[in-house]
């Protein structure tokens, strides 16, 4: 399975407005989503689901059908039927079982999109099982225009829900970072990289991105004032506070699972070293002294350990140690450069960039048993960023030599090209579920 | 044809309650939720004053966006003046792959920046590490950090007092010079002794 949609241009434009506006006047368009999914491997159990058009679904205006089955196949759960040719269905068609089983479904979402007096539309849709004629339920929203992809984020975490019991996560947030000449811009995006909004822009490098548990703000490493110094950052307010510019070198923001505490790196008293600080500011806590580099903390899930990079053994290995304190426990075996852990929201995973003839490859080990598994097979993977229901991981790479973000289940067999921006884009993030 | 009356409760309520930003989504056999704005437009958000901290004057957030899902108020930072040229002349230590050694050809650098400092006793240095583009950001800025204590560190030998010399790190996010070979490579792996 290989499938392109056509070119998502809205994101070259200043704002979603503008895009509407841009939009509006062009021809049909069939899906608005830039998306690319390569499946490897055999084996795979996925369920077989169609989203036909809604109906009423109109040129001009973001695909919400389209937008839905992307999601659920950037997911990896679900294989999606071919709907050319299909009559279009609304939420109170019933539709012909049989004719939709032949097309492959075993599930189906039918829809329809009005425009209301007031000039908002309303969606409905309504989930089918197909092979026991059941209603599986359906909902609806009446939104500005504006507001489609969200609402077809929203029906395709409903559709995911149901389907697989688990919590969808198409309606969560992501942020990354762009380069274009001298410009660096924060962007906080849905989760499959369209509708980027500009949370930041600065001459100078920003890295390192993350979200804090309760998805507002931000905390990332800025080099605007000639030095590395953490903020945190409101997005929705776009309020800033320096929240580490101590002598040296500030960076590797990470935030405990209760959003109280930051872990980072502080060179304040030589040397790369992790601290503990609260999220509110306040005097460093020191996690442990080496005398080797010490950096990228991370917290697990439960909030009682600290995973880390440190090359006290002579290269760049992962160690775990207690955020109490305590003696380190080194968590990384296989080879001379293991970097960047991410842990899992679930605990049961941890992704990780290591270095193999010359090669940076983005890892899964399963911690429970050390197995390590390689997800890619691209050169330079970076920042790798767990989904919050812990089935996708987020990653930078480069694709024929160009700075690219990518989703990969966490069995490394599917992959999407996330959407993004002109230029070079990096240091994915991705947020928590939404009013976490 | 119409549809049979779905009863299956919804099993997420947290769904309804996932849409405050978005409309409010309502289960379909409840009718239409034509004036239902419960939980819309959050966007009374204040006028955007940065907040206290040593970089509030230099940054400028715009109005907030109107949309009312997602909102991200945008923030632009201003350029900071570009650093002078040291006084003193070649201020550029440039180290081998995964080194920290500083070659002998560089002592120079150090020893006439050591000179300088030592006669100014009113200016300080800070000492920016930076490493070629292989690997993670973090741990880059965590090899460049090294790089730039040990300048700091045959500073102080020379008998420059280590609180007047900053060390700190760019990692691998300025590179001196573009490029995947070991030429830029090589350029790119330096620390800079910046005077002021």
């Amino acid at each position: 399975m290989d499938l392109s949609f056509q070119l998502q241009q809205s994101r070259f434009l200043l704002s979603r407005r503008h895009a509407l506006a841009a939009m509006a006047a062009w021809p049909v368009v069939p899906a608005l989503a830039q998306f690319r999914v390569e499946v490897t491997g055999v084996g795979l159990t996925q369920l077989p689901l169609a989203v036909a058009p809604l109906r009423g679904e109109t040129a001009g205006l973001p695909s919400v059908s389209a937008i839905v089955a992307a999601d659920l196949e950037r997911s990896g759960q679900f294989r999606l039927a071919d709907t050319a040719g299909a009559p279009p269905l609304d939420e109170l068609s019933r539709p012909d079982l049989a004719a939709w089983r032949q097309r492959g479904a075993d599930s189906l979402v039918t829809g329809s999109i009005n425009r209301l007096a007031d000039g908002r539309m309303d969606v409905r849709f309504r989930l089918w099982d197909l092979v026991r004629g059941q209603d599986l339920g359906g909902q609806s929203y009446a939104v500005d225009a504006g507001e489609l992809r969200l609402v077809a984020h929203r029906v395709a975490d409903f559709v995911y829900e149901k389907l697989t019991g688990e919590r969808g996560v198409f309606s969560s947030r992501i942020a990354y970072v762009t380069r274009v000449g001298g410009r660096h811009t924060v962007w906080v995006a849905d989760s499959d990289g369209e509708s980027p909004r500009s949370a930041l822009v600065s001459p100078e490098p920003i890295i390192s991105p993350t979200w804090s548990p309760n998805g507002q703000s931000l905390a990332y490493v800025s080099f605007e004032s000639r030095k590395p110094v953490v903020f945190i950052h409101d997005v929705a307010t776009g309020r800033r506070r320096l929240l580490a510019n101590f002598r040296g070198s500030n960076s590797a923001p990470a935030w405990a699972p209760n959003g109280a505490t930051v872990a980072l790196t502080l060179s304040r008293d030589g040397g790369s070293q992790l601290f503990l600080m609260d999220a509110t500011g306040g005097e460093p806590r020191r996690l442990e002294t080496s005398s080797s580099i010490d950096t990228e903390p991370c917290f697990s899930p439960d909030g009682r350990w600290v995973y880390f990079v440190s090359d006290r053994g002579g290269s760049p290995q992962i160690y775990r140690i207690a955020v109490r304190g305590g003696t380190a426990e080194r968590v990384s075996f296989d080879g001379t450069y293991n970097i960047s852990p991410a842990l899992s929201p679930d605990g049961r995973f941890m992704a990780f960039v290591s270095r193999s003839a010359g090669a940076f490859r983005l890892q899964l080990m399963e911690l429970s048993s050390g197995t390590v598994t390689a997800l890619t097979d691209t050169q330079h993977d970076e920042s790798p960023s767990f989904a919050p229901n812990s089935r996708l991981i987020m990653y930078a790479t480069q694709v024929q030599g160009r700075e690219a973000l990518m989703t990969t289940t966490v069995d490394g067999r599917i992959k999407t090209r996330l959407a993004g921006q002109a230029g070079d884009i990096r240091e994915p993030a991705w947020g928590p579920f939404p009013n976490a | 044809m119409t549809v049979q009356n779905h009863r299956t409760h919804l099993a997420g309520l947290a769904f309804a309650l996932l849409l405050t930003a978005c409309g409010t989504g309502v289960k379909l056999d409840e009718g239409a939720p034509v004036e239902d704005r419960t939980g819309t437009a959050v966007t009374g958000v204040p006028s955007g004053q940065p907040s206290s901290g040593a970089e509030a004057g230099r940054t400028s957030p715009t109005p907030p966006s109107t949309s009312q899902g997602t909102q991200v108020a945008p923030v632009t930072v201003t350029p900071s003046p570009t650093e002078p040229a040291s006084p003193v002349g070649a201020n550029l230590v440039f180290f081998d792959y995964d080194s920290f050694v500083i070659k002998p050809e560089f002592q120079l650098v150090v020893d006439a920046h050591a000179r300088y400092l030592r006669a100014n006793p009113g200016k300080r240095a800070v000492v920016e590490g930076h490493t070629d583009e292989r690997g993670g950001r973090e741990y880059n800025v965590a090899l460049g950090q090294k790089r730039a204590e040990a300048v700091q560190r045959a500073l102080g030998i020379l008998g420059v007092e280590s609180a007047r010399v900053e060390a700190i790190s760019f990692g691998k996010e300025k590179p001196a010079q573009a490029g995947q070979d070991e030429a830029a490579h090589a350029r790119n792996r330096r620390a800079v002794i910046v005077v002021r």
